[in-house]
């Protein structure tokens, strides 16, 4: 009786190391961890290079141009989050998973455990690189002191929330798309489901006519409110505060985890 | 014994054929009966329609209260302004008028609240002579003009524009401009001394009245200023301005002339989408001195108008083109998924045709669904932004059937797209993620602003999502100012351009597919 608790946390430790095998020997891991990183980096440094400052008070966020990125590298996010759970049900490997394991909320929890740190490792090196790269080119193209910017640096505070913020960005859209593959187990509907989730809000929030509505989506768009943490300026005419975006994106994250979980306990695999 | 000689066994089965309608009718009972593709193509169709009438639902307000605007049409059936100040008299038959510019000045107006502070002579702002078929907004017309900074133009009919001499209109350089009407032909010359005279331009406009109003007219169109680039939508500042140019020289030859000038303001008022501010005009002896506001040329949207376009009520095509998409790259990945490529490429051992007839059955599919879908959201949406009092930009036929038939067609394209990129991954959620990534993404960074205007000019020209043009219903004019930019609705290339972008990216992934099967393991 009193060996239940340590029952439970040897098969925790048990269900990490064997998921952290699992994912580590996919064959697709590495290329799409690589992916997020090199995706990333890429479009920011494009974007940076595309900007232009001409004149000061040109009213442009160099912390949210230099994280540009971020819109790309969510979608390789989503697909090796997917695939984590999607490609278990694809070969049949879920049987055995949970026949060796049969407490599935286990399961899941030490999926994403180990996902959000291969997601975190990954993303710090994207946003670090992204960061580098606009703090390197911004300045060539009117990013400069005269124009009332100084260089992109981690030490000021607001834009060490935006790199601290997308990084954990990457990290609940890599719950989020895991919750919704367990619930609905084919990868290519799961992924549908994410990106759709992800890129139609800003798009119907962009057309529609009436203004409280637009706000209101752009408040509960999972990708519009999260993104919301890349703000270092005008922060009083977003629809809501960077960290309050990004607490909705984790709720998200939350409800998508919750029903995966749940359908996980309850149905057969 | 004499046995005849042993006949090898024939079944009595007629052979089966193998001809590609075979391939094309075992593709389709595959796709039919599967049920969850046949419920996403459904769900596409009403996502579409859903997220349309979402996206044009919301009523109109001007000045705080719902307003009912309206937008004449020209001959061609397009949108157009119309609004001017016009000195006129009828004129019957053929006949000339000529008239000598001597100067063209202008700038906002003194009772403009909302606008700048100094808006200055519009580029755009013209001073000249028209024939017009009659003082109804919409009307023939043909017009020799100096603009503000544009020269001398021809224009004809809204859309037509023909460029005379450049520079600018002073004292010290006047213009001269001649119209001459025989039938239904006018021809537009120009002279900088009234004496050598040159030809800018001949039209014409089929079925003009045997008697039309001719005279001189001024217009000069609203100021537009992007005020601020926010992460959705634009706000600018618009407001009228008002032109003055000063006319001498005048003459008119016809077989009934010698009538009065009657000044009249042409078009505005307040259903007109378009700030207009008055106008009106002085005679002093042979000199006229006319005040105009207002534009004759075709309508184009952008920021500050009230107006919505058609493809406004299409937003949602991009919540269908993600289920399309998961449908279209499953139709192949299920195969290799399930082993059934295995079979399929023994009953058929020409790959290309396999896939050929794979892609043609996803692809009329696909266009089948989006077709009843577009047309829907098109017509059911233009209803609901109407019924709101938001004004909808009138198109031809023609435009309409070619957004709606091009939304489908793009559907289409996109879901062999996904079957092309799915064949060559062999795994859906790579393929999927990776068309919607190169066609909704770069819409995404183009459209609320989240890249530069120019940077997202390139995306749209380089990215399979430059074939979303084909739902541009409103052309873009040379001879109108506007923010010609992807957030109003203006794709970097023409519509059947960008179309031609997507088919390239489509054929290319489907050759390299072809090319991979032959030489893959299923």
């Amino acid at each position: 009786m009193s060996q239940a608790p340590y029952a439970n946390w040897v098969s925790m430790r048990e269900a990490l190391h064997a998921e952290w095998t699992k994912l580590r020997t996919a064959p697709g891991t590495l290329w799409l961890l690589v992916a997020v990183v090199a995706l990333t980096a890429a479009l920011s440094a494009a974007a940076a290079a595309a900007a232009t400052c001409p004149s000061a008070g040109c009213g442009q966020d160099p912390a949210k141009i230099s994280l540009t990125g971020i819109y790309l590298g969510q979608a390789v996010v989503a697909v090796l989050a997917v695939l984590a759970i999607s490609g278990e049900y694809s070969t049949g490997m879920i049987r055995t998973t949970l026949a060796a394991m049969p407490r599935r909320t286990t399961v899941l929890a030490a999926k994403a455990a180990i996902l959000t740190g291969l997601v975190l490792t990954a993303g710090t090196i994207a946003v670090l690189g992204s960061v580098l790269a606009g703090r390197l080119i911004l300045p060539g193209h009117g990013f400069t002191s005269a124009h009332g910017y100084l260089p992109l640096s981690l030490g000021d505070g607001p834009v060490l929330r935006a790199a601290a913020g997308s990084v954990l960005y990457l990290a609940l859209i890599a719950l989020l798309s895991l919750g919704a593959a367990t619930t609905v187990r084919d990868s290519a509907a799961a992924i549908g489901i994410v990106l759709g989730l992800l890129y139609l809000f800003p798009i119907i929030a962009a057309v529609v006519t009436d203004q409280h509505l637009q706000r209101h989506l752009q408040q509960i768009g999972p990708m519009s409110a999260g993104l919301a943490v890349q703000a270092t300026t005008g922060l009083s005419s977003l629809p809501l505060s960077p960290w309050a975006g990004l607490g909705v994106l984790a709720a998200w994250a939350a409800a998508a985890l919750l029903g995966g979980g749940l359908l996980l306990r309850l149905r057969d695999a | 014994m004499t046995t005849g000689t042993l006949t090898p066994y024939r079944s009595d089965m007629r052979a089966g054929r193998d001809g590609f309608g075979q391939l094309l009718r075992a593709e389709w009972t595959k796709f039919r009966t599967v049920r969850g593709w046949v419920i996403g193509m459904m769900a596409a169709v009403l996502v579409t329609v859903a997220l349309g009438l979402l996206a044009s639902s919301g009523h109109a307000v001007c000045n705080g209260q719902a307003c009912n605007l309206s937008v004449p049409t020209g001959p061609g059936g397009e949108a157009v302004t119309d609004s001017f100040y016009f000195v006129r008299q009828p004129l019957a038959g053929s006949g000339s008028i000529t008239v000598r510019v001597a100067s063209l000045s202008g700038g906002n107006t003194s009772h403009n609240p909302g606008g700048p502070a100094t808006a200055g002579l519009q580029p755009w702002a013209k001073a000249g002579i028209i024939i017009k078929e009659n003082t109804r907004p919409g009307s023939a017309y043909a017009a020799m003009v100096v603009t503000g900074s544009h020269g001398v133009r021809m224009q004809y009919n809204y859309t037509g524009d023909t460029a005379g001499l450049a520079g600018v209109v002073s004292r010290a350089s006047p213009r001269w401009l001649r119209l001459t009407r025989s039938g239904d032909t006018i021809t537009g010359y120009e002279s900088a001394n009234g004496s050598a005279w040159t030809k800018v331009g001949t039209v014409r406009l089929s079925g003009l009245s045997p008697v039309v109003q001719t005279g001189l007219f001024v217009s000069s169109p609203a100021y537009r200023q992007v005020t601020s680039q926010r992460l959705l939508g634009t706000g600018a500042v618009i407001g009228p301005t008002l032109a003055t140019a000063v006319f001498d020289h005048l003459s008119l030859h016809g077989t009934q002339t010698g009538g009065a000038w009657h000044g009249s303001l042409i078009g505005g008022g307040a259903s007109g989408a378009y700030p207009v501010q008055g106008g009106g005009y002085h005679r002093a002896g042979g000199r006229f001195t006319v005040s105009g506001s207002g534009d004759i040329a075709p309508a184009v949207a952008g920021a500050g108008d009230p107006g919505q376009t058609i493809e406004h009520s299409l937003a949602g095509a991009f919540a269908g083109l993600i289920v399309l998409v998961v449908v279209a790259a499953m139709f192949i990945t299920a195969e290799y998924q399930r082993g059934l490529i295995r079979t399929t490429l023994a009953a058929s051992p020409r790959r290309g045709r396999v896939l050929a007839a794979k892609a043609i059955v996803i692809g009329a599919v696909t266009f089948v669904a989006g077709l009843a879908a577009a047309a829907a959201a098109v017509l059911l949406g233009g209803r609901v932004l109407r019924g709101n009092g938001i004004l909808v930009y009138p198109v031809t036929p023609l435009t309409e059937v070619r957004v709606v038939a091009g939304t489908a067609a793009l559907l289409a394209i996109a879901a062999v797209l996904a079957l092309a990129i799915g064949a060559i991954l062999r795994r859906s959620a790579a393929a999927v993620a990776a068309v919607i990534v190169v066609i909704v993404l770069p819409y995404i960074l183009a459209v609320p602003h989240v890249m530069p205007v120019a940077a997202a000019q390139w995306l749209l020209r380089i990215t399979p999502a430059a074939g979303f043009a084909i739902q541009q219903s409103l052309p873009q004019y040379p001879q109108v100012s506007n923010a010609y930019t992807p957030s109003s609705g203006y794709y970097p290339l023409a519509p059947w351009a960008g179309f031609a972008v997507l088919c390239g990216y489509a054929a290319l992934a489907l050759g390299l597919d072809i090319f991979l099967l032959r030489r893959r393991d299923a």
